[in-house]
């Protein structure tokens, strides 16, 4: 079992990587959409110092969500889908590498890239810091939070406008907890409630979605 | 006396039936709302801080109690319907999402109404009504992605993980917003009332809360019917009850 695992996520990483386009694309949104922000709201350091955990929060969970397309679509299309469902192995486990290996390649750029987009809203070192951990504990359940909406919609018309309207509302404890983490340490509070909290929020989705996907899955494809 | 619950689960049975029960609802409910309406609107004294405005929550809290106990039924539907695999469970399920967001929906309108006198602002990002509106983006995607499927058994089971996923989703939304509020804004507008409500009030409100339960049973028993005919429109039994 392990070694389908492995053979999955190693699939899904090359994929990726063989079409970089498609990953890069997700990570120069999140990059745009934090840049655009000052040229709206004008570059006061002060203003931008405030409102900057939450903008990079939000770009973070719509970049996140315009990423979910790809986790089962390409493979719905080409029907190598179906034949992961006909695998011996538990789906749940498999889906589990494919989310893993999604979040690798669409989530972790976004986590590495943070801290760089961080020093343009005059973010100080330490809530660089924090924004860094907080979105390596959140954008993992923003993909697996996202893995339900994304098998629930699968194949359907207008399918990516409905999974934001699935997913979004779901995905609001992760930014009021990974927001606010930042701005308390931005602020000298303490912040390691909030990164607690991601943290459980981390381990329920992880135990939750896999099981969840894989039923949603089977009733897409039924 | 023993009922025999099993026969009410096939929908032929329950066509019938439902369609007996709805006046009742409906009567019942247009009854008691006209009692509810007379303690809240005429016997009920005016409150020494908000005067007359406060009366609107006779209107305002069964809604909301109301809009959350509709989407834990949905859920409860939808966990029966995938556990016993039975149809009824699902259509259930479908008719109660429009009654459920619409009874959000006046919520939320009841909500501003009163915060515009008493607040002075129509909308505050308040812990009740934030996650009131959150609510209302998880019916809206309910009734979205059944009306995108079209395929019937994906439909209802797809319907139904959602509603499950919403379901347990739901206190930590409440939690967390709760939370955000506090870290938030000071305690600038407070939601909290006064401890001690007069018995009037109460009861006033409860009667309506009443109403509220029999209009929602009535309204989502009858569509529970349309969804039933249009969904068995091929089967026997809705061609004779075409025929006859």
């Amino acid at each position: 079992m392990l070694l389908s695992i492995q053979a999955l996520a190693r699939r899904d990483l090359l994929l990726a990587f063989r079409q970089r386009a498609d990953v890069l694309t997700t990570l120069l949104f999140f990059v745009l959409v934090c840049s655009l922000f000052p040229l709206g709201v004008g570059a006061d350091p002060r203003l931008l110092q405030d409102i900057g955990p939450g903008v990079m929060w939000v770009a973070a969970l719509l970049a996140a969500m315009l990423a979910l397309n790809r986790l089962f679509a390409i493979d719905h299309a080409d029907g190598s889908l179906e034949q992961i469902l006909l695998a011996p192995q538990p789906l749940s486990v498999l889906v589990m590498a494919k989310i893993a290996a999604h979040w690798l390649s669409t989530g972790l750029p976004l986590v590495l890239i943070a801290p760089l987009l961080g020093l343009q809203y005059g973010l100080p070192a330490e809530a660089l810091w924090v924004l860094t951990v907080s979105l390596l504990l959140g954008t993992p359940v923003l993909s697996l939070v996202g893995a339900i909406g994304a098998s629930l919609t699968l194949g359907l018309r207008g399918g990516g406008a409905l999974v934001s309207l699935l997913v979004l509302p779901l995905y609001v404890p992760v930014l009021i907890f990974g927001a606010s983490a930042v701005e308390a340490s931005a602020s000298g509070l303490a912040y390691d409630a909030q990164l607690s909290l991601l943290g459980a929020f981390l381990l329920f989705a992880l135990v939750f979605s896999p099981w969840a996907t894989a039923a949603a899955l089977k009733i897409s494809l039924d | 006396m023993t009922i025999n619950w099993f026969k009410y689960a096939a929908p032929n049975s329950f066509y019938p039936w439902s369609g007996r029960i709805i006046p009742w609802c409906y009567a019942a409910a247009a009854v008691l709302g006209v009692i509810a309406l007379y303690m809240g609107l005429v016997r009920a004294p005016a409150d020494f801080q908000q005067g007359n405005s406060y009366r609107i929550i006779f209107i305002h809290v069964p809604a909301a109690w109301m809009s959350m106990i509709i989407y834990l039924g949905m859920a409860f539907w939808g966990a029966i319907g995938l556990a016993f695999n039975t149809r009824l469970s699902f259509y259930m399920m479908s008719a109660l999402a429009p009654t459920g967001a619409i009874m959000t929906f006046i919520a939320l309108w009841t909500g501003a109404l009163w915060g515009k006198p008493t607040w002075g602002t129509w909308w505050v990002w308040d812990a009740r009504l934030t996650s009131e509106l959150l609510l209302l983006f998880l019916y809206m995607g309910f009734i979205a992605l059944q009306s995108a499927i079209e395929e019937p058994r994906r439909k209802d089971r797809a319907g139904a993980v959602l509603a499950l996923v919403g379901a347990l989703n739901v206190p930590i939304i409440y939690f967390s917003v709760q939370w955000w509020n506090t870290l938030h804004q000071g305690a600038s507008v407070s939601m909290t009332r006064s401890p001690s409500m007069a018995a009037i009030m109460l009861w006033g409100m409860l009667i309506m809360a009443g109403a509220f339960w029999l209009y929602c049973i009535g309204a989502t028993l009858s569509r529970v019917r349309s969804v039933m005919l249009e969904r068995e429109r091929l089967s026997a039994w809705v061609q004779d009850l075409e025929h006859r």
